[in-house]
């Protein structure tokens, strides 16, 4: 059997699902086994894959440029795993969508700034209005919560889904876990 | 001497079980053993049934009834837990998520939040329906604690343990429909209000709305265990 292409995607979160699932530390070289990393913040693909096989995604959609890229995502994967809370509820990140991003951008950029005062508008892509979760954008197939969810989530999630085997979610993880 | 008592039976998910007059469903499932899952209800106050948790199909009606407040009729055949209770229960659930701004990884009561528990138990995973992401302030004028309103669902326990137990009132709901907030006295700030400062509204609140400054992080469990306790030794005096 071939190996499945796995992917993963880092949209607006911190990191943490990412260092988590590092955090699988020996039972990596278990998965390497079943799975390639053929894109992934960890890997130095810069370009999305045509077909990949599992895109586990981290972050939620904040802007212009998320939202390109989770379209992309959805289009070349065949199973999307929206992982950890920002993927799923907006989390942290959605904290801002009460206050509207204009009122962020004046606080960080002109209020806080000591020289030069500016909202940087060239480089950086667009906030959106509000932030969102993925499935929101696109379709979702399995959701994964946590803030992040643990290694052994990780772990007993992907074994079951590189198999095809039987997944109980909510047994493993919760939202804020 | 024996005290008459009327005594009713009736079937609940097919379990055969006997109760007292006047007694709810919700009390009698739970004397069996039969799990209905709750929110607003807490053992020592009033109930309300407003968060529609406890909602069960009664044989021969197309009406659900709230377990907390619909009483035992003799012969009655009661299922909790049909894929119907449990559609709605998840939707309530969603409702709730996505009314208010529920951050758990960030909540003081993350891992002891009664809402975070009941979405697990009833297998949410995530939010189907659009969040309204409210712009809610957060009172912190209290000198020993605080209410988010981000957290807040309108469960009313607050308001009931104050006005029942403590006999203070100082809580009550404001506004209707969405627009609904609880306020402390004629809404002005908590800690300018006739609050007796007791303390009981932040133990028996189900999510991190009401929480105690002193607690930081997540560790902020709740203790509403005190409240059938102190209601039987008033009784007893």
């Amino acid at each position: 059997m071939s190996k499945l292409k796995l992917a993963t995607v880092w949209l607006d979160g911190c990191s943490g699902c990412h260092m988590s699932f590092l955090d699988m530390d020996e039972r990596l070289l278990e998965l390497a086994e079943v799975v390639d990393v053929v894109y992934s913040p960890i890997v130095d693909t810069k370009e999305f894959p045509d077909e990949v096989d599992i895109a586990l995604v981290e972050g939620a959609i904040s802007s212009v440029d998320d939202e390109k890229k989770i379209k992309k995502v959805r289009d070349h994967s065949k199973m999307l795993v929206a992982m950890g809370d920002c993927a799923i509820t907006g989390n942290v990140p959605s904290m801002r969508n009460p206050i509207g991003p204009e009122a962020i951008l004046d606080r960080a950029y002109i209020q806080n700034a000591s020289a030069q005062p500016q909202i940087p508008c060239v480089v950086v892509p667009k906030l959106l209005k509000y932030v969102r979760p993925i499935h929101e954008f696109v379709k979702v197939d399995v959701f994964l919560p946590g803030c992040p969810p643990s290694a052994d989530t990780f772990h007993t999630a992907l074994i079951a889904l590189v198999n095809g085997g039987p997944l109980d979610i909510p047994a493993l993880t919760r939202f804020g876990a | 001497m024996s005290v008459e008592t009327d005594v009713k039976t009736l079937v609940i998910d097919e379990q055969e079980v006997s109760a007292r007059a006047g007694q709810t469903i919700l009390e009698v499932a739970r004397e069996n053993d039969i799990n209905i899952p709750t929110l607003c209800h807490l053992e020592g106050l009033s109930d309300v049934g407003a968060c529609r948790l406890c909602l069960v199909e009664i044989k021969g009606s197309n009406k659900l009834l709230p377990a907390c407040l619909a009483t035992v009729q003799e012969g009655m055949e009661v299922s909790t837990n049909t894929e119907r209770l449990q559609k709605h229960r998840r939707t309530i659930l969603e409702l709730l998520f996505a009314e208010r701004n529920h951050i758990c990884s960030v909540c003081v009561s993350n891992g002891h939040c009664e809402l975070q528990t009941l979405g697990q138990e009833q297998g949410l995973t995530h939010i189907r329906l659009p969040y309204r992401n409210p712009e809610l302030n957060v009172d912190a004028s209290h000198e020993r604690f605080t209410l988010d309103h981000n957290r807040c669902i309108l469960c009313t326990r607050c308001v009931r343990v104050c006005s029942e137990i403590e006999g203070a009132h100082i809580w009550d709901v404001m506004g209707r429909g969405i627009n609904s907030l609880i306020i402390s006295d004629l809404h002005q700030d908590w800690g300018s209000s006739a609050c007796t400062r007791c303390g009981k509204c932040v133990q028996v609140c189900p999510t991190g709305a009401l929480f105690d400054k002193s607690k930081i992080g997540s560790d902020h469990p709740k203790y509403p265990e005190f409240l059938p306790y102190l209601n039987l030794m008033r009784e007893a005096q």
